[in-house]
């Protein structure tokens, strides 16, 4: 632990708040000052984690850095403990980036009904919510954060959302809850437990991650794997794992683009992030008997999130559902309890927050211009819209996991890792077995495919052929299509443009961070792998 | 110890990384400033091919300096050279033979636990072949679309994308290790994708492309889990490693060998248009000609034949290949299926195009058959004789659709009698095809007569047969398809050609209707000021920067075949790449059979014959006397129902597209999207909806009931203005928290209690 810079995570954490609190005092008319006001606190928010970013000591990136710990909820032992590793590191910043450049896209984006001021508060709060997971070192705290980010979520869907928006938003919120609650259960019984063990001093015991991370691993391994069931189902609804996943398409379909955003790029993560940070270091031994489960789990999560997608007929839910299936990339990852499995799983979070996150901005875009997002009444977008049609190319490439952009080191490393999962003499906590995760990794592999079929065919549907006649005539159409005519149509689609000035913002930077992660990988495989090393290492595997 | 490495190998051998790389950053100059370039980006992308073609054939001059003077022996060398570059030169060399180690450069790309990944570059005779081919094809094909593609309205995409390509190719071909051979394989595919479905607006095209990538894709899960399973066996990505490893395998894991060789053959199978992956190629044929020269014949289909060959250790011992007795395996199989069925396809076809692409899938299956039974360099170098001339024969097509046919590809409405208004193609097409057809002393006999003979001398007796026959049909389709093309009277477009109206557009539009994948996007394409000067000699002919091309890849159909001419003795090709199979090995790769003409002459009588059969038939079907072959097929059912057969391709597509893909597409995925919404969803909005009955009962009963029973008769009255006053659902969400968290609550009261 580097116990330096101490308040630099608190900072970066509760800046959001204070940029509320100034926006409440103003009015509600005043929109411009509502937005510059979260837009100015949100870039100062990323100037904070770009500060961290630069003083993270990155040949200790398997410590926790700019730790502090401090008494919070005494009576029940729950501290205040924070601090930033290589694991949390990314995503802490990613939390950052898809906020400002949320909130570039918002300025002229914001959805029906309106009421800029609400929806910016609710953003800011959202990121505290999720920059404060990612820096928790606490279980109460982590908790508390963690539900934090359920609330303003389930407005943004249940006030902002489309026609089904009050069904989404409450089976977001239930769905979520549920999950949570027997998640807490087992926070409170792994506490008991490790406190009441033999040999240990209960005045000790507190719910800072360190004592779990070194009296988790004694507890015995039937009430272990009890305990972790009911983080399972906390964090599996939110991953969310097949068949948890069920909230999943109502409400990235319902919710405004921004809150898909959001939704995809970080708090799916939190689920994903709560196992490897969680569930597996603190119960070992409930993990290997787990990781047959999650592994199965998620391949069925691939294939079904697949076959999903190819029954869609809109754009949006078809994303959505391809969710399902990237996120089963990920728990796959996790669950060989590899170094090289967990460390794909890690990048493969980034990456989806990033392409699936442009996808949304696409699909909200494309829904802004045309009124719709059924794939049938799309066509030609390329001719209409160059730019957004070749922007939603490259992001459908980068999905399907093309080498040399992002999302390819998600998934091939995950693949390589379960092909020669957690086995071997002598190791503490057991091994997997090896022929059931083969046999996942094959199944697995044909997700590649399915996924690329569905994008592809997705892409072809929309941006390929002749623009349909009910949009023709307005847009880019710069290829003479004249007979069209723009008297008799020019009326109707005259809001359809190519990619405007707010997008080419809030785009630019997730655009350019897919390729140069693409190309560069090491730059987070870097950060992470001794972190993650550090949690593999206790189950003596590769 | 350390040695200066620019002493140890050669420059170019060390810096050959950069033929991949010059062409990758000149994508991104033409994508950036294509455009604004007075010749729309195509200027930069052939020079970038330029510079390429400079480098590989300096490495390859290199390459050839150091088998025929090898390094001293028994010297390591490691040095660390500009930019960082690690360079490794393992000298074990000259044991036996012609054993020269590959020149590897390497940069660290990055490590995560066990996996280490490097970029670089790994030259060996293998390599340094296929570089110099891909460079020079590449070149030659940028400069004909100069003219072919001209005026077209994504031009500067054409090129970018055809940049591209390159890069990926040659970045796939140098690769040391399995993940940048995923990254150039891959990118090679997107190439593809964009390539096929260049002209897109047309549904057709952009489904050829669709079809094209995902076929692959299909194939490419093999080569993701065979990798995988090469990773786990060897702990490494290193080809040199892996090969090394796998040559001299001993393991009790051999299983696991075999499945790897398997999953990456099946990648193979998709990549390199094997049977029964192959139906994509054809349909690729809806991309410009060029593409069709450059990608789908002589270049990227190559990929998956590249993969056997550069991991050939791991197919010969995993698939057991020569070992005593065994006269049948996958690769042969496989290769010996894709000749015959493809063969039997060209011969109904109609769009020239499409007979070469399936001559292509034929060519491709000689070559995975003689892989399959160890005639590796004959193999390799038919990839290499290949190239030429089927680049050769495409970009003919492309000629005469581009000259004189009006933009058709159809040889029976548009063409006929074009030789004497097309001299060069003419003679480029007849030597091309001679080539093909295997004639003596043309480039493509001395390649397949190799393949052939091994098959034989190997015991591999059944595909002897499949090869002899596989010629004597080759040169009967192209014979059918020249006769079609050049001789008897011209039709359709080509009648306006030869017959010197030329200049009657009036009736293109019909002929652009009714046929041709280049009517499109060739909008502007007819304004005489776009074409350039022909050969003064071949004035009716394509413009130069057509015949150029052409004449060049005509001579090499011819010359490039004695590099390796085993009928002369010639052995310089084999030489110089026997080393890429491995050095010093436990693999028994037989060596080639001597040549003689006694064993070579059944093959060739066999040529002749499907030569002067197709000729005669031809003449009786095409020509113009009436004859009793005319229309047999229709009074024939049986012969008929062969055509018909043939005509659909074996249904194979109709497998493929009506039964596998609209099971997956249609009733799978809709019986699983059925299911989440009535079986997972349903559950869970069961649960909600009887949380909420619950609730209502507790709420009606216990609390009103009992509770508040004492506060007679108002409840009722209060329970419906509550419920008026409400948001419909938002006011429950209160309830259902309190309800979880106090479930949650006893849970967690039960465990405690429980546990301690």
């Amino acid at each position: 632990m580097i116990q330096e810079q101490q308040w630099l995570l608190s900072l970066g954490t509760f800046l959001p708040l204070v940029g509320v609190l100034v926006m409440l005092f103003i009015p509600k008319k005043d929109e411009v000052a509502a937005k510059g006001v979260a837009l100015v606190t949100a870039i100062a928010t990323l100037a904070v984690g770009i500060y961290t970013l630069v003083q993270f000591d990155y040949d200790q990136s398997e410590k926790l850095q700019f730790f502090t710990t401090n008494k919070w909820i005494t009576p029940i032992k729950a501290t205040y403990t924070v601090g930033l590793d290589g694991i949390s590191l990314p995503l802490y910043i990613l939390s950052m980036v898809i906020t400002v450049l949320v909130m570039v896209y918002s300025w002229n984006h914001v959805p029906e009904p309106g009421n800029t001021k609400a929806f910016f508060i609710l953003m800011l709060v959202l990121q505290t919510g999720m920059a404060g997971t990612f820096v928790a070192q606490d279980l109460i705290l982590f908790f508390v954060f963690f539900e934090v980010v359920l609330l303003p979520m389930y407005f943004m869907i249940g006030v902002w959302g489309g026609e089904n928006r009050q069904y989404a938003s409450l089976k977001f919120f239930l769905y979520t809850m549920f999950g949570s609650a027997l998640m807490l259960v087992s926070f409170i019984a792994l506490f008991v437990v490790t406190k009441n063990a033999p040999g240990v001093n209960p005045d000790d015991a507190n719910f800072s991650f360190q004592w779990f991370d070194e009296h988790g691993r004694d507890i015995a391994r039937d009430t272990a794997i009890w305990i972790f069931a009911g983080m399972f189902i906390g964090f599996a609804v939110k991953v969310p794992m097949f068949p948890f996943h069920t909230w999943l398409p109502d409400a990235h379909t319902q919710a405004p683009t921004q809150g898909s955003v959001i939704l995809a790029a970080i708090l799916l993560k939190l689920g994903t992030y709560g196992f490897v940070r969680i569930a597996i270091p603190f119960l070992p031994q409930a993990a290997v008997k787990w990781a047959p489960i999650i592994g199965v789990l998620a391949v069925i999560g691939i294939i079904y999130g697949a076959l999903g997608c190819l029954a869609q007929t809109d754009m949006k839910r078809l994303i959505a559902f391809s969710s399902v299936a990237h996120m089963g990339f990920v728990m796959l990852g996790i669950s060989t309890l590899t170094d090289l499995g967990i460390s794909a799983a890690l990048f493969g979070m980034v990456a989806h927050g990033l392409i699936t996150g442009m996808l949304f901005f696409v699909a909200g875009s494309v829904k802004e211009r045309y009124h719709t997002l059924e794939i049938k009444r799309l066509s030609g977008m390329l001719l209409q819209m160059p730019k957004m049609g070749w922007i939603l190319g490259f992001c459908a490439m980068a999905s399907l996991g093309l080498p040399g952009l992002a999302g390819f080191w998600g998934e091939f490393p995950a693949i390589l890792a379960s092909w020669d999962p957690l086995s071997g003499e002598g190791l503490p906590y057991g091994g997997l077995s090896v022929g059931l995760y083969q046999g996942l990794t094959i199944v697995a592999a044909l997700g590649t495919v399915l996924a690329a079929g569905y994008l592809l065919w997705l892409y072809q549907r929309t941006a390929f052929g002749e623009v349909s006649a009910e949009f023709a005539g307005t847009g880019h159409d710069a290829h003479g299509h004249d007979s069209h005519g723009h008297d008799a149509h020019g009326d109707d689609h005259s809001d359809i443009h190519d990619v405007n000035t707010f997008e080419w913002i809030a785009w630019t930077p997730l655009l350019i961070a897919i390729v140069v992660f693409g190309v560069v990988p090491s730059l987070m495989f870097d950060v992470m792998d001794p972190a993650v090393s550090l949690i593999t290492d206790r189950f003596g595997g590769k | 110890m350390f040695a200066e490495s620019t002493e140890a190998a050669g420059w170019f051998l060390e810096n050959a990384w950069l033929i991949p790389l010059i062409p990758a950053v000149a994508f991104f100059l033409i994508l950036g400033f294509g455009k604004r370039m007075p010749r729309g980006g195509s200027e930069i992308g052939i020079a970038s091919m330029l510079a390429s073609l400079v480098i590989a054939a300096g490495t390859a001059y290199q390459w050839v300096q150091r088998v025929d003077a090898p390094v001293a022996e028994g010297e390591h060398a490691l040095a660390r050279g500009s930019f960082g570059f690690a360079r490794t030169f393992s000298e074990e060399a000259a044991e036996a033979g012609h054993e020269v180690a590959p020149v590897i450069s390497t940069l660290d790309w990055f490590d995560i636990g066990r996996l280490h990944v490097s970029i670089g570059s790994h030259i060996d005779g293998l390599a340094v072949t296929l570089l110099l081919l891909v460079a020079f094809i590449s070149t030659l094909v940028q400069i004909y679309s100069t003219e072919y593609v001209r005026g077209d309205r994504r031009y500067t995409h054409f090129f970018a994308s055809i940049t591209l390509f390159s890069a990926g190719m040659l970045t796939m071909v140098l690769a040391p290790n399995m993940l940048q051979f995923i990254l150039g394989w891959e990118i090679m595919g997107l190439c593809s994708f964009l390539l096929i479905g260049h002209w897109w607006e047309e549904t057709a095209n952009s489904k050829a492309a669709l079809k094209a990538f995902f076929t692959v894709r299909v194939g490419d899960m093999g080569l993701l889990v065979g990798t995988a399973a090469l990773f786990a066996l060897f702990g490494t990505m290193e080809i040199g490693e892996i090969n090394e490893q796998a040559a001299n395998f001993a393991g009790d894991n051999k299983g696991m060998l075999l499945f790897a060789a398997i999953a990456l053959f099946i990648a193979c199978i998709g990549k390199s248009g094997q049977f029964p992956l192959h139906t994509w190629l054809p349909d690729a044929m809806a991309g410009p000609t060029p593409v069709s020269s450059l990608l789908h014949s002589s270049t990227m289909v190559v990929a998956g034949v590249f993969l056997v060959a550069r991991l050939y250790p791991v197919f010969h011992v995993g698939l057991d290949i020569n070992v005593a007795g065994q006269s049948f395996n996958l690769i042969a199989v496989i290769g010996g299926i894709t000749v015959l069925i493809a063969a039997g396809l060209a011969f109904v076809q109609d769009d020239i195009k499409k007979v070469l692409a399936y001559s292509t899938v034929s060519q491709l299956g000689y070559m995975m058959l003689g892989l399959g039974v160890g005639a590796w360099t004959g193999a390799v170098f038919h990839i290499f004789t290949h190239a030429f001339f089927k680049c050769a024969l495409f970009l003919c097509a492309g000629s005469i659709a581009h000259t004189g046919s009006h933009h058709s590809f159809d040889m029976k409405k548009d063409m006929g009698g074009l030789r004497k208004k097309m001299p060069v193609t003419f003679v480029v097409w007849i030597v091309s095809t001679m080539a093909l057809m295997g004639v003596p002393f043309f480039s493509g006999f001395f390649s397949k007569d190799e393949i052939i003979d091994s098959a034989k001398h190997n015991h591999y007796t059944v595909f002897y047969f499949v090869a002899i026959i596989g010629a004597a049909m080759t040169a009967a389709y192209m014979t059918r398809a020249t006769y079609l093309t050049f001789f008897g009277k011209a039709r359709g477009g080509a009648a306006h050609f030869v017959h010197g109206h030329d200049d009657a557009h009036d009736t293109h539009d019909a002929h652009a209707d009714a046929h041709g994948h280049d009517a499109h996007g060739h909008d502007d394409h007819h304004a005489p000021a776009h074409h350039s000067a022909p050969l003064p000699f071949a004035k009716t002919d394509s413009s130069w920067q057509i015949t150029v091309p052409l004449i060049i890849l005509g001579v090499l159909a011819i010359f490039s075949g004695y590099l390796n001419a085993p009928a002369l003795g010639i052995h310089w090709f084999e030489h110089m790449t026997e080393s890429s199979i491995g050095a010093g090995s436990a693999m028994s790769v037989p060596p080639p059979p001597e040549f003689s003409w006694a064993a070579a002459a059944p093959g060739l009588l066999l040529v002749l014959a499907g030569f002067v059969v197709s000729l005669l038939i031809s003449k009786a079907v095409f020509g113009e006397k009436k004859t009793a072959l005319q229309g047999l097929t229709q009074r024939n059912s049986l012969l008929g129902a062969g055509h018909k057969f043939l005509v659909n391709k074996y249904y194979l597509d109709a497998l493929y597209e009506n039964v596998i893909v609209k099971a997956v597409a249609y009733p799978i995925a809709r019986a699983a999207y059925w299911t989440n919404q009535h079986v997972l969803d349903g559950i869970v909005n069961a649960v909600g909806i009887g949380g909420k009955r619950t609730g209502e009962l507790v709420y009606k009963y216990v609390d009103q009931g009992l509770v508040d029973g004492a506060v007679n008769g108002s409840g009722a009255t209060a329970r419906g203005a509550g419920g008026a006053l409400q948001p419909v659902q938002s006011g429950k969400v209160n309830l259902y928290g309190a309800l979880l968290f106090g479930a949650a609550a006893v849970g967690a009261l039960v465990l405690v209690l429980v546990n301690s």
